[in-house]
Parts: structure tokens; sequence; C-alpha cells
């Protein structure tokens, strides 16, 4: 038989190895060879804390009891794992992006800092986990006594209560040594986790090494077995829906609420991809560990005696077959058990506890001193968080000591259970709502509290404990409808049930409805959008999709700052240095900072870093960080408005003077050139006058036939001089657009006839040759016809004039182009020079191929602009063999068309 | 599933990935429905239950366990991605 | 003293006028009406004065006169330069160019007589 100091041995040896794991692996960490510490393997395995000695030895005692009750507390946790996309996956995002420490951070954090939550988290936290403490330290001294009773007139367990003793402090030794060596950001501890990996494959190969046993050992194989659960009493056990929904539906909350399990689900993740490995291992993991609980139970309740208490046989089933080794794994499988749950349960406490309630306290203490030294923080917060472990150890010591022997393992689990099962609602609203306010986590937090304190915990203590008999029967002050166990009237339900139905329901409404009506903080709602959204707020590394989002945030973000073209222009060219085509580099470290550098001459430095970080998510912001560089960004780009617009402004004045100045020079250069011509075009008439009349009136020796000439002469320029100043007179009036067209009915051929008639009586009229297709001139009009009328007759006497061929012919086609009459005047000379075009419709363009005798320049000018008014167009038509134009008549309105 | 490939595939490889995201949250749900069952079953009173209902549930469990595995593994990004620089400062 | 002028004209009246003036006057005018070949009529004929419109086709006065400045055996050909362009800038220019006598059109006979033969004598 085993005695004590063998086992005492045994222990110290176990715990030895588990300090020198831990240590070795802290070494490794810190080295920075700490790949495999952090492989998925390690993350799932050290996921099992959730498996304390409550499941080692509780999970059988369960069995023996209700039958296959005790699956669903695996079997909640496993719907948890193996629907991570839903929750685990953003719950862990937000919590690696936000750098939260505990759940009680997360909530505190989500609900825009608040660290009323924080507090009421955290002690809803240490109330719910105390008793768990008190029960892992219970089982190890259970344990114990139970080697002791079984020795044959062997030793004796010196005392229960000191056995418990040296436990809690041992184990708040290793706690402190390794989990307060260092204050990570992310509050990552290797050692402990490597430690609690080590413990993990323990107490699985114990507790399934004791199932083979059981199995193949004692029964005769799988068939046996099967025949031995089906004659089991715990086969006539009675399904109890409500419980099964009920507590499958409670460890689902509580993987994600139990400070424990947020420790080393969240804080401790040193992967987001570790959630994808844990999501199908850690349900092995647990079906595993669930597997061989009936068949020990069953076996158990055959063998043992009837007084024998259930919860031990993982134990005692062996030591009676005189299995001492096995007995030794089973009993450092449920040590293991309850010491793993023990230290993570304490790192998180203590976390939590100095946090949120000694840090808040002392800079509160602080700040009235009114000395605050930054660099006392670092030592203070190790200091109280290394008091906090011994603190949380020493309250589950003292409890255990208070309540002293409880043998149901399982209630005491299930109650803690639905205490930290309060903050889900808080937790779920926050991440998936961003409606989700403060006032209402806070009511739906503390309703849900006392409710449960009421319900469960304080009734927990039995029948006249806390509660007394009168108060549990009747209620409290006589009011039946208040009573712990069928509130509102509803009874019939198990205690546990009803418990967690009014908890939660009612935490949950109070929850909805405050955050309903209520209106959040900006920090709250600054923090409920990063929650909410974290995965467009982050990134996780990897996958080329994610990393192409990432580059189109950034060039977004870019665009915003830099403007579109520059931004792209960045991007693009940072894209062609890695060989790729578009718009979207990959982005390396370079690249971003490049990126930095380029942003922070724009927005300064400070605020370029925290935007990068912001949108690739490697290093994300706090929100103090974001609300400063937000208030800091506003003020500058406020300023940079300001001096912007102004800048504008100037621009837009300083380009209207530029234009304005422009168009006066340009004017005074026309005038000039206008007055130029005009006085050119005045003078030459002129001068011919003026020397004959001269002529005329000195020599009197001038024959009469010379004198007739020069007379004659003079006579010609002065009609060319009125002409002129009838055609300028013209202009001007049409010009200034004060013309009033004097619109009748006419027909197109009309008009012409009249135009070929009135030039034909010109000199040189009968020269020209006119072809005409009268037919299709028939065409009515609604117009002013004199004017229309003035254009033709310039087109025909400028063919008269200018035409250059032997026989000079116009002729005069209509056509019909896009529901416009266009007539075409085109004569067989040689034609306008390409050069010229442009300008025989300028004022005095007049061609100085010296046979334009007679005409002042403005006549197609003076054609332009009654075309223009009119509504119609001229233009000259090249390449038509010689100088042809093109008149446009104006739309015929459709009523006009008979 | 190398990067080298992307152009071609990338609508069909998108899509398929999000049918198994479907897949994966749908699991839970599934297996929810699965596990709820049990307490809902009639069963003769005479026959035995037990065994059979703890085997029900064992495969249930496997049948989660395997669903899990393989939408994981459809969802997974290449493993060969850095990890990202999240060592503690040292 | 010679007695031959070149008329650089395309006004036909204004050259019927002018050559009446100077004829009247025993002067032998030659009348040339294209900018482009003026130069070569200047040197052809070598006058003893030249009679220069400004706006001709083909070559402007201005450019003509530039030309024979530009000419070594006509750089002393006396130059008197009629326009109706009677602005400042243009009275400048041809300053600027050379000219000998500027005058703008219209004018009257006697002083474009005169000039001719002050120009003729100088």
């Amino acid at each position: 038989m085993i005695n004590f100091n063998i086992l005492v041995t045994v222990c110290l040896v176990y715990v030895v190895a588990l300090f020198a794991v831990a240590f070795w692996a802290e070494r490794r960490a810190r080295s920075g060879r700490a790949k495999w510490l952090r492989s998925p393997l390690i993350y799932t395995l050290s996921l099992s804390v959730y498996c304390t000695a409550w499941t080692f030895y509780g999970a059988v005692g369960y069995a023996a009891r209700t039958g296959l009750e005790y699956l669903t507390i695996y079997l909640g946790p496993t719907l948890v794992l193996v629907g991570w996309w839903w929750l685990l996956r953003k719950l862990v995002r937000i919590g690696r992006t936000q750098h939260i420490t505990s759940i009680a951070d997360l909530i505190s954090s989500r609900y825009g800092k608040s660290n009323v939550l924080g507090v009421i988290v955290t002690l809803m936290a240490v109330i719910g986990t105390t008793p768990y403490i008190t029960l892992q330290l219970q089982s190890v001294t259970l344990s114990f006594s139970v080697f002791a009773s079984t020795a044959e007139g062997g030793w004796r367990l010196p005392d229960m209560n000191s056995t418990a003793l040296w436990v809690a402090a041992g184990l708040a030794l290793f706690t402190i040594l390794f989990g307060t060596r260092n204050l990570d950001a992310n509050e990552r501890h290797h050692g402990v986790v490597t430690a609690i990996a080590v413990e993990a494959v323990v107490k699985l190969v114990a507790l399934i090494a004791v199932g083979v046993f059981v199995v193949w050992g004692v029964s005769g194989g799988i068939g046996a077995m099967a025949q031995d659960i089906a004659e089991s009493p715990i086969a006539d056990a009675q399904f109890r829906p409500g419980r099964w929904v009920g507590l499958t539906a409670l460890s689902a909350a509580a993987i994600l609420t139990l400070p424990r399990m947020f420790q080393v689900l969240v804080v401790e993740n040193a992967d987001e991809r570790h959630v994808e490995t844990a999501s199908w291992a850690f349900p092995l993991y647990l079906c595993l560990i669930s597997l061989f609980v009936v068949p020990i139970a069953v076996t158990g309740l055959a063998t043992q005696p009837a007084t024998a208490n259930p919860d031990l046989f993982v134990l005692t089933v062996p030591l009676s077959m005189d299995q001492q080794g096995l007995a030794t794994l089973a009993f450092l499988g449920g040590f293991s058990s309850a010491t793993s749950m023990v230290i993570v349960a304490s790192i998180a406490l203590a976390t939590m506890v100095s946090n949120h309630i000694v840090m808040p306290l002392w800079l509160h203490w602080q700040n009235q001193e009114g000395a605050m030294v930054s660099g006392d923080v670092r030592k203070l917060l190790l200091r109280s968080r290394r008091l906090s472990i011994g603190g949380v150890l020493v309250l589950g010591y003292l409890y255990f000591r208070l309540t002293g022997g409880s043998e149901a393992l399982a209630s005491i689990g299930l109650i803690s259970f639905t205490g930290v099962a309060q903050v889900l609602p808080a937790m779920i609203g926050g991440i998936f709502w961003r409606g989700a306010t403060k006032r209402g986590a806070l009511v739906g937090l503390l309703v849900g509290s006392l409710v449960w304190a009421y319900t469960l915990f304080l009734p927990s203590f039995g029948p006249g404990g806390i509660l007394s008999e009168s108060i549990m029967v009747n209620g409290p002050w006589g009011l039946e409808w208040l009573r712990p166990q069928s509130m509102f009237g509803v009874g019939g339900l198990d205690p546990l049930v009803h418990a967690m139905f009014w908890s939660l329901t009612l935490n949950t409404f109070g929850f909805l409805f405050v955050s309903l009506l209520g209106f959040p903080s900006p920090m709250e709602r600054l923090q409920g959008a990063q929650f909410v959204n974290v995965f467009e707020h982050s990134t996780s590394a990897q996958g080329w999709a994610q990393s192409r989002a990432e580059a189109e945030d950034l060039l977004m973000m870019t665009q915003r700052i830099l403007g579109a073209e520059d931004a792209q222009a960045l991007f693009l060219q940072a894209a062609n240095e890695q060989g790729k085509k578009g718009y979207l580099p990959d982005i390396t470290p370079g690249f971003l900072e490049r990126l930095e550098r380029q942003i922070s001459g724009s927005v300064g430095a400070a605020t370029a870093h925290a935007m990068i970080g912001q949108i690739v998510g490697r290093t994300a912001v706090s929100v103090g960080d974001l609300m400063a560089v937000a208030d800091e960004t506003a003020q500058m780009m406020e300023t940079s408005n300001q001096l912007k617009a102004k800048s504008d402004e100037l621009t837009r004045t300083a380009r209207q003077l530029r234009e304005a100045n422009e168009k006066l020079t340009e004017l005074s250069i026309q005038k000039d050139a206008f007055l130029s011509q005009i006085s050119h075009e005045l003078r030459t008439p002129m001068t011919s006058i003026r020397a004959f009349s001269e002529i005329l009136m000195e020599d009197e020796m001038l024959n009469a036939e010379d004198a007739q000439k020069y007379s004659s002469i003079i006579n010609e320029e002065a009609i060319r001089l009125t002409r002129l100043l009838d055609d300028l007179l013209d202009l001007s009036v049409l010009e200034n657009a004060q013309i009033s067209l004097t619109e009748q009915d006419g027909n197109l051929g009309d008009l012409i006839d009249q135009a070929v008639a009135t030039t034909s009586t010109l000199p040189s009229g009968d020269r020209l040759g006119i072809r005409r297709d009268k037919l299709s001139e028939d065409i009515d009009l609604h117009t002013d016809t004199d004017r229309l009328t003035q254009v033709f007759i310039n087109l025909i006497a400028n063919a008269q004039k200018y035409c250059d061929a032997e026989e000079p012919v116009l002729s005069i086609r209509l056509r019909k182009t896009g529901g416009r009459v266009a007539v075409d005047f085109t004569d067989n000379g040689s034609g306008i020079p390409t050069k010229s075009q442009s300008i025989i419709f300028e004022k005095f363009a007049r061609l100085s191929d010296g046979n334009a005798a007679g005409g002042a320049g403005l006549g197609l000018a003076i054609c332009r602009e009654i075309m223009t008014k009119l509504g119609g167009d001229i233009t000259y038509l090249p390449g038509q063999g010689g100088a042809s134009f093109r008149v446009t008549l104006p739309p015929i309105p459709m009523r006009q068309r008979r | 599933m190398k990067p080298s490939h992307r152009p071609l595939f990338v609508a069909r490889r998108n899509y398929r990935r999000r049918r198994m995201r479907d897949g994966a949250r749908l699991l839970p749900i599934f297996g929810l429905f699965l596990i709820m069952l049990p307490p809902l079953q009639q069963w003769s009173e005479q026959e035995p239950r037990l065994g059979g209902q703890l085997v029900y549930l064992f495969l249930v469990w496997l049948f989660l366990i395997l669903g899990a595995f393989f939408f994981t593994r459809q969802i997974g990004v290449e493993e060969d991605t850095p990890e990202p620089d999240e060592d503690d400062g040292a | 003293m010679g007695r031959d002028v070149l008329l650089i004209e395309d006004e036909p009246n204004i050259i019927e006028a002018i050559r009446f003036i100077l004829s009247r006057d025993g002067w032998s005018v030659r009348t040339h009406s294209d900018g482009l070949t003026a130069l070569d009529a200047v040197s052809d004929h070598m006058p003893d004065v030249v009679i220069l419109d400004v706006m001709l086709p083909g070559r402007s006065g201005f450019d003509i006169l530039r030309d024979i400045r530009g000419a070594s055996n006509l750089n002393r050909t006396p130059v008197l330069m009629l326009t109706a362009k009677g602005q400042t800038k243009d009275r400048e220019m041809a300053e600027q160019l050379g000219v000998s006598r500027f005058m703008s059109k219209p004018f009257s006979n006697a002083d474009v007589l005169d000039a001719v033969r002050e120009l003729a004598e100088a």
C-alpha cells in the first residue's frame, strides 16, 4: 500500500517537474525560441483548464447520480468551440486588438472603459470563483484522504485543513512565480501555459488509463461493459429535459465567461489561427475525457460499497482492485486538474482585482496625495497582483474552512457557472450590438447577480443557512411570489434551472431595455464601434484576400489625406516596384514605412502612425489614443481648412483678375486693330477724294475729259465711303443685339429671286452666270426675310466681285442636313486659300490678294451676325472647286411646313 | 492553393470559401438540434436506453468534431503566411 | 539731281492722283503694286525718290522699308512713306526703320510735291 510519504514525494516530484517545465518554457520564450510553445496544440491543451477536479472526480459522481446529464457540461463548450466562427473568432480578435487582459477588462473596455463595470464583473468573478477554488482544494484533500482511509492500518491523514493549507500555499507560490513574471501588454504567461498543457496530458492519460482498466480489466471488454451499463442503476436515471437544455446552455455560457477560460481562450491566445485548430481539437479532448466516465461510474456503483462517495470512484476503483500505480496516476490526474484550475483562475482573478480594484484605488489615493510617479506603477502592479493571488487563495482556503465538507462537488460548480454566466448578456450584446450601453450592462449585471445570489447562491448554504427556512418556504415578509426557488410563482422547476432562467432573463431584459432607453457617451460609442466592427477595424495577418482588402483600405485612407491623384500615383508606383499590376501593392513593412512618411507630411507623424496602425491592425490603438488623435486632427484640419479656404479664395480671385485682365487686353488689342482698320478704310477713299478735288480746284489747264474722269472718281469714292459707313452702322446694330427682327412668312425661292435681281443691277452684275434648281427652292419660311435676302445678296455680290474664272458661274443648291435646310453658294473660281478660310468672317478680313477693290471687308462679318441672329449659320465649305458658302437656315417650325 | 494560381480561380475559391464559412456557422446549430434530441425521444420502457443514447451522443460528438475539422481545413488560410509580429517586445 | 520717282501703291485711284501731280511737275513716275516684288523694282529702277504705301498685298510697307535700308546700294535712297494708318506708333516704327519722310493719308497734293522735291535735292 502506498504510504503517505511516497504519495507526498510523488506529489512533490510532480510539482518540481511542473516548476521545471514552466521555468524551461519561460526561458525558451525569453530567448525567442518559443515557436512551438505557441503551437495550436499547446493552446488546445491549455483550454483543458475547463476540466477541473470537478470533471476529473465529479463527472463520475455526477454520472453515477444522474446518468447522462454530466455530458451537458462538455457538450455546451463543444458547441461553442465548433461554432467558433460565430463568437470565439470575434472575441479573440477583440481581445488581441484591444489588448484585453481579462473578462472584466473586456466589459469595462467595451462600455467606455467604465471602472464600475470592471469592479462589478471582478466581484462577481471573485464570488463565483472562490467556491470553485475551494472545490479544488477540497478534491485534493479528499483524494489524499482516500489513500489514507484505504490504508490497511496505515497512515492517518494528518489533518484535512493543514493539507488544504499546504496545497494552497504551494499553488500560491507556483502561481506567483510564474504568473507574475512580467506585465506583458497581452498578459501572456508561457511558463504557466506550458505547465498547464502538461497537466492536461496527465489528467487525460490518467482518466483514460482508469477507463481502459475498468472496461478491459474489470469488465470483460466493450460488449460486457455495454451489458454492465444496461444493468446498472444509472440506466434507470430519469432524463430531465429542462436541466438537459439548461445545463447545455449554462456550460456553453460558462466557457465564454469563466475568468480562467477567458484567460486561456482570449488573453493567452498567441495566434488567431489556433482557434481554428482548437475548434475541433478541444471538443475531441472533451469527448475523450468524457468517454470513460459512464463505465467508471457503472463499475464503481457495482463494486464499491453503497456508502462510497461516487465522486471518488476514479481513485477508489483502482485502489480497491489493488492497482497502486494506476491509483497514483489517477491521483496525479486529479491533482493536475485541481492545480491547473487554481493557477489559471487565480492569475485571472488577480489580474482583475489588481487592474480594476487595486490600481484605481491606488491612483485615486495618489492623485489626492498629488504625487504620481509613473515608474512606480510597474512594481506596484506586480506587487498588487502577487498579493491578489495570495488573497484569492486565502479566500478559497477560508471558504473551505467555513463550509467544511460539502460533498456534492457538482452543485458548487454549477452555482459558479450560473454566477459568472451573468456577464454573458453584456458580453454578447457588447460585441454584436452597437446600441448596448454602459447603463444597460450595469443594470443587467446587477439584476442578474442579485437574482442569482437570491435564488441560487444563498440557498446553497442550506436551509437555515443564510436564508431562513421560512423565507425559502413562504418568501420574504410572506411574499410568496418572491420565494427564492419559485419566483413569480414559477414553480416545479429544478432550482438550478429556475435560478438560471430568472437571473439570465431579468439580466437580459434589464440590459436591453436600459440600453434602448439610454444614450451612450462618445467613448462608449467609439468603443462599441471598435468592438462590434472589429473585423473592419483590424485585419488578421493571413490570406491574400484580406491583405488586398487591407491595401484597399490604406489606399482609401491615403486618398482622403493626400488626394486621389497623389495617393494613386504612390500606390501604383509601389505596386510597380513590386512587379504587380494595378494600384494595390503588397503590404510590406517597407511600403508601410514609406506610406507613413508620406502621410505624416500631411497629418503629422503620430496621427499617421495611429491611422496606419488602425487599418493594418498590427498595433491597435487604444481609445484614448484615438480620442487624442481625433481632437488633434480635428484641430489641424480646421486650421488647414481655414488656410486652404483662404488660399483657394485668393487663387480664385487672382484667376478672375487674370481673366478679366486678359479679356481687357484682348478687347484693347481688338479695338486698336479695329480702329486701325477703320482708319485705313476711311482714309483710303478720302485720300483719292482730296487729291482729285485739289487737282480740280488748282489746275485750270485740266482738259474736260480728265476733269470728267476725276470727278467721277471723287463720286465713286464718296459712294464707297457711304457704303462703308452704312456697313459699320449695320454691324454695330447687329452686334449690340438690340436689333429687332421683323419676322414674316416668305418663300425661299422668292428671296433668292429677289437677291439675284438686286445683284444683277450692280456693276459687272451681268457677268456672272447663276445656276439654280427652282423646284427645290419652294420652301416656306418664317423669319426676317429682308435680312436673309441681305445675306444672299452679299454672297452673290462677292461671287460677282471675286470669282476669277473665265466664265464665272455661281450655283445655288439646296441641301437638307439633319432636319435643317442649307443653301450652298458655290462659284467656279479659285476659291479661298486654306489659311484664310478661318478669318474670312472676321471684320475687315478682306483678303489682300489685290482684287478686293470696293469691298470694305465687312460683308461676311455682317452675314455671320445676321445668320446667328436668325438662329441659322453661315460657314465656308472647303473643297468645292471654288469659293463655297453654306447658309444653314433657321429651323423651320413644324406648323410652318405645309 | 498556391498564391501563384490565384488570378484564375479567385472567384471560385472565394465562393467555395464562403460556403464553407456558412457551413461552419451552421454546424453548431445543427449540433444543438442533434444534442437536444435525446430528451425528446420516447423509448419503450422495457428497453435499456442509456447505452443507446450514450452511443448516439458520442456519435454526434464525433460528427461535430469531424465537421469542425473539415470546415476549418476548408476555411483555413495558407499556413505559410508569416505570423503577425506579436513577440513580447523582448 | 534726278527726276525719277518709284510709287509703290495698290489703290488705282491714288496712283492716278499722285502720278498726275508729279508728272505735272516734270517727274518721271513709275508704279509698282505688289509688295512681294517691290524691293526688286527699287533695285531695278534705282529711283531718286521712293513713295511707299504701308498696306500692300503680299508684304507690308514697313517690311519693304526694312529691306531697302538693309540693301547696301539702296540704304541712302530717300523714301517717302504714305499711310492710311495714321497712328503715332506707325510713325514711330517707320522712323525707327529709317524712313526719310512720313505722311498720312489723306494728304495735300502740294505737301507731297514739296516732300518729293526736298528728298530728291537732299
